[in-house]
């Protein structure tokens, strides 16, 4: 009769109070790291190369401002293109269609298999390649025949460089995130009447989204920088283009590369905080939101590595 | 083309069979469900069961045999004397009416319970909204879990998953239910609630097929019983009956480990 769940009163046992674990070696390699730092800071505003006097001078001057307007907007254009080709092609990868299949196949086959920086001279070059724009049938006199050049600028042409290149990219680390969706979950969805279709985007693809922000957070990161790149095009009103132009004008080139790179990582800085809020809408309705270790800046990332350990292979899935 | 006379039974499997690869899982499963007939599938694991439970809304796909569902053929459409492959849109029309309930619930995590519900019939069947909430929040009710609406999938417990996954089913009207294993990923003390649940839609005339090792359910709720192992069916009938004097040594043999 005697069931005692309640511990008697007076019974509490005492906190434990220890004396902390003290780690002196990570005070020792701390204070080496810091002085290291300093020494290198003051010797760095005292070397005359670096030349701060120009770098103070051109880190908001007006052309420098403008480009770097120029390389958000490159970077923003060609992600939102890239993300909705990506997600198109790696639907398209996981499809039962062998012919929409073999199209996405052939389409990575290709962006992913040259460098970018070739891909974006090729893109300059396509107004060479195809100097009219002609609209018939093939290998008659054309109806409508276009001048291709002033057809598109270069700003444009550097978009869809850099944008056709990425959804490559895109479409596997979309692919990755629709894999490690539970298999049950299509099944669910198909047996309630859903269409594929339907499944994809209202069940599947909201919940890849968790496993597709943090990579994708990181392509938008890297994109940014690989703008730098669309001098190829060539487009060179970019913040590195700009930079060199004027570095050029100034015989001294180190200060500007400065300039761009306080840009860059003025810009870096606010994606990070972005993703670090985006992670946090996506991961709805799977519990408590991560833990944040103590001391971690918010704006770490989540590694990725957990997804592949979830991906399931679907054809073996269906061997079952 | 649905016929509707009362005496059509809801699912007849006549010689239904299945292989993958090699691997014959369903070796000629004949069998008859009528309306408003609760019948629960037993049997070790790897015997098929769960195998014939997809096939009959088309998860699966038969390759020998017939299957029909209210007097239609499940997956083929017959014309002349060839069969002809569904469309996807045709065997997505065919599952709307054909309830289903998964052993790990497969509710939708970024959904609340409420969106659970009320996604089919607004995608699917083009209910208006407000109406299909309606009807979602009765059978919140129904399944006891009224004040649970807004809660997300992993807030709720597997018991009260399973409940909002047998919501989500009714929601679309079904006229047939299939169960597969609803029981076996639960907690013990989070059985009873959902068995609770299964017997007053049964109560209700539901018709139903159970896949369960819930003897006790399959002997107080089903009309009949159907004992499956390595593919075929060994034994069935009245569940007292199979459950209390098991005619067949495979039946006596499972039912002394599992009673």
């Amino acid at each position: 009769m005697t069931r005692e769940t309640v511990l008697p009163a007076g019974d509490e046992p005492e906190p434990i109070k220890a004396i902390r674990l003290k780690h002196p070696g990570r005070i020792v390699f701390a204070v080496i790291l810091v002085a290291a730092l300093a020494i290198f800071v003051i010797d760095a505003a005292q070397r005359p190369a670096y030349g701060w006097d120009n770098f103070a001078k051109f880190v908001f001057d007006k052309r420098i401002s403008q480009a770097a307007g120029f390389t958000l907007l490159l970077t923003i254009y060609s992600m939102l293109i890239a993300i909705v080709l990506g997600i198109t092609l790696a639907v398209m990868r996981l499809s039962d269609n062998p012919v929409v299949k073999s199209v996405a196949w052939l389409y990575l086959w290709i962006f992913r298999g040259t460098p970018v920086y070739v891909q974006l001279v090729f893109w300059g070059l396509i107004t060479t390649i195809y100097q009219t724009i002609d609209i018939g049938i093939p290998f008659t006199q054309p109806w409508i025949s276009i001048e291709s050049k002033g057809f598109i600028d270069v700003f444009w042409l550097a978009v869809i460089g850099l944008a056709l290149n990425e959804a490559a990219y895109m479409a596997e680390i979309v692919r990755a995130g629709i894999l490690s969706v539970d298999q049950g979950q299509e099944e669910a969805s198909t047996a309630l009447g859903m269409s594929w279709i339907q499944t994809m985007r209202r069940v599947i693809i909201p919940q890849a989204m968790r496993i597709i922000i943090p990579p994708t957070g990181n392509e938008v990161i890297s994109m940014l920088k690989t703008t730098s790149l669309v001098t190829a095009v060539p487009f060179s009103f970019d913040l590195y283009g700009r930079a060199r132009d004027i570095s050029v004008e100034i015989y001294d080139p180190i200060p500007l590369l400065l300039v761009a790179s306080a840009w860059y990582l003025a810009f870096t800085s606010v994606l990070m905080v972005g993703q670090y809020f985006l992670e946090k809408r996506f991961s709805r309705g799977v519990g408590q939101a991560r833990p944040e270790k103590k001391g971690g800046t918010p704006t770490e990332t989540v590694p990725i590595v957990t997804a592949p350990a979830t991906v399931v292979d679907r054809g073996e899935e269906e061997k079952r | 083309m649905t016929a509707d006379t009362t005496d059509t039974p809801m699912v007849h499997a006549d010689r239904v069979s299945k292989s993958f690869g090699s691997n014959r899982v369903l070796k000629s499963i004949s069998l008859t469900v009528k309306r408003g007939e609760v019948l629960c599938l037993v049997g070790p694991s790897g015997s098929g069961k769960s195998t014939f439970l997809r096939c009959i809304n088309h998860l699966e796909r038969v390759d020998a045999g017939r299957l029909t569902v209210d007097g239609v053929l499940v997956g083929y459409e017959e014309r002349g004397d060839k069969l002809y492959e569904l469309h996807p849109k045709e065997a997505a029309r065919q599952r709307r009416d054909i309830g289903m309930v998964f052993q790990r619930f497969n509710l939708f995590p970024h959904m609340t319970a409420l969106e659970n519900i009320v996604e089919a019939p607004i995608r699917v069947k083009g209910v208006k909204k407000a109406d299909a909430v309606a009807r979602a929040r009765e059978l919140l009710a129904r399944v006891g879990l009224a004040e649970k609406a807004d809660a997300y999938p992993a807030h709720l417990s597997g018991g009260q998953q399973q409940r909002v996954a047998i919501a989500r089913a009714l929601a679309m009207d079904p006229k047939l239910m299939l169960f597969d294993e609803p029981t076996s990923a639960l907690d013990p003390e989070l059985v009873g609630e959902v068995l609770d649940v299964m017997k007053t839609l049964a109560e209700s005339g539901m018709t139903m097929i159970v896949v369960t090792h819930e003897m006790g359910f399959a002997r107080e709720v089903a009309d009949s019983l159907v004992f499956m192992d390595g593919g075929v069916v060994v034994e069935s009938g009245d569940p007292v009956e199979v459950l209390g004097n098991p005619q067949h040594k495979r039946t006596q043999a499972f039912l002394s480990k599992v009673l």
